[in-house]
């Protein structure tokens, strides 16, 4: 399963938790598992429009997604995504 | 590759004896010698801010010999400072950090073209981006910090060679997300190691040596401790610092940001009409007989209750208020608090929002209550 590293100022949504365990095979997929388990973080991440919001910078390993394939990026097994604000 | 200041002339200076055997343990390692310590001493850096990462910064900076050191803050040193900005004392509370520190922002420009190096020791979003702007229009070199609670992070932005604040963060958090340090705490000794790493980059640039953190990110964590790097790109649309850039002179960053330029923040909050006084709540309390026939609702967290609360006010963290709303009446009257009135805020846009309006914000939160009203009450 792959991972997302939370940021303090986001773990309030996450029930305190530094890194929550995710399903999912994109970025996409992965961050949308996230808000639907945090309901909480969702507005945080997404604009009304569903847009990924502009500060929400989503690293894979050492790369920022919006320098691989963004939110389309495919994730593996066990792959760690970072919410970095 | 080592990228370096070239500009800084190590045959201005001369090293006195006093000096060559102050520095000795500079001079001895070839990597600075007597070449980077004279660097050192005719360098130029200008502290941004004098608080946490401040008060390393400017400590080892000075021992390492940098000869001309700028300090620019706006504030005075209050007694929460002094767990980790450990340049002030007991003594210097309510003194002015700095002498400059009524210097107008609008000089900023001025302030820092003479410098060689600006670094970035703030503690809020607009500051950070004015600093970056600052820094790239004058094409310097912005040495970044910043710290929350347990979380800490580093870069050397410098548009010449890499990107900037802005090709990272083109936007900043919405006003309220993030809190600061005086609302969300920070570990005391968490400014000494990221301030000390933004002194160990700003050494490195003027001597030129190592590999700078241009076009990386660090991050670290202290109760895991763990030291990540991420990797930054140039932003090719970046609003600063693209070969056409939005942005070509400095603009009005409270209101790009929509937060002030500091870490006070008891005046944000409710709008007119919403608030109400420490002494209206207590003259309140006396005409119920306590609170009685209303709610007072403290949205801090548990950890700070126990600091101190209020008598007869009920605990709702903010984080948990969504959740937690059918807890309340929209049809009673609810008075909202919280430290000085910045999340009581929120609360109450939140409550409003789900239609409640019988609902006021404590002007000034728990602290003003504590300074006005209950004095056997601890302010923190």
């Amino acid at each position: 399963m792959p991972t997302i590293r939370i940021p303090t100022p986001l773990r309030q949504f996450t029930g305190g938790n530094a890194e929550v365990p995710v399903s999912g095979d994109t970025v996409n997929a992965a961050l949308s598992d996230l808000a639907t388990r945090h309901p909480d973080l969702r507005k945080h991440l997404y604009s009304d429009t569903g847009e990924l919001r502009a500060f929400v910078n989503v690293f894979l390993g050492q790369d920022d997604v919006r320098h691989l394939q963004g939110v389309n990026t495919v994730l593996k097994e066990n792959d760690q995504l970072r919410i970095v604000p | 590759m080592s990228i370096a200041l070239e500009h800084i002339d190590p045959n201005s200076v001369d090293l006195s004896h006093e000096e060559i055997k102050r520095y000795s343990r500079h001079l001895i390692m070839p990597e600075v010698g007597m070449k980077g310590q004279k660097k050192l001493k005719a360098a130029s850096v200008l502290l941004i801010g004098t608080g946490g990462l401040g008060s390393p910064l400017a400590m080892y900076l000075a021992a390492a010999g940098v000869g001309r050191i700028g300090l620019v803050d706006y504030d005075v040193v209050d007694a929460s400072n002094l767990q980790r900005q450990v340049v002030h004392g007991t003594s210097t509370v309510g003194k002015l950090k700095v002498e400059s520190g009524k210097e107008r922002i609008l000089d900023i420009l001025d302030i820092a073209r003479p410098y060689d190096i600006i670094i970035d020791g703030t503690d809020n979003f607009p500051t950070r981006y004015l600093v970056n702007d600052v820094c790239v229009l004058l094409k310097k070199p912005n040495v970044y910090g910043s710290i929350f609670r347990f979380e800490g992070q580093a870069s050397v932005f410098w548009a010449e060679h890499g990107p900037c604040y802005r090709c990272l963060f083109p936007e900043p958090p919405p006003p309220g997300l993030v809190p600061s340090c005086a609302e969300g705490g920070v570990f005391g000794v968490l400014p000494g190691t990221i301030g000390t790493i933004q002194a160990t980059e700003a050494i490195k640039l003027i001597i030129g040596v190592g590999d700078s953190l241009i076009g990386r990110l660090m991050l670290y964590d202290a109760l895991d401790m763990t030291f990540d790097t991420v990797k930054l790109k140039k932003n090719p649309n970046c609003l600063v610092c693209s070969p056409n850039p939005k942005i070509t002179e400095l603009i009005d960053y409270e209101q790009f940001c929509g937060m002030p330029m500091n870490d006070h923040q008891d005046e944000i909050g409710s709008g007119e009409g919403w608030d109400i006084t420490v002494q209206e709540l207590e003259q309140k309390i006396k005409t119920n007989s306590g609170v009685k026939n209303f709610r007072l609702i403290d949205v801090r967290e548990e950890h700070e209750w126990e600091i101190a609360h209020i008598e007869g006010a009920q605990l709702i963290p903010l984080g948990t208020l969504a959740a937690r709303m059918n807890e309340l009446d929209s049809a009673q009257e609810i008075v909202l608090q919280c430290k000085s009135g910045a999340r009581s805020g929120r609360a109450l846009d939140l409550l409003r929002g789900a239609g409640f309006r019988k609902i006021k914000n404590l002007k000034g939160g728990i602290m003003a209550w504590a300074n006005q009203i209950d004095p056997s009450l601890p302010v923190y």
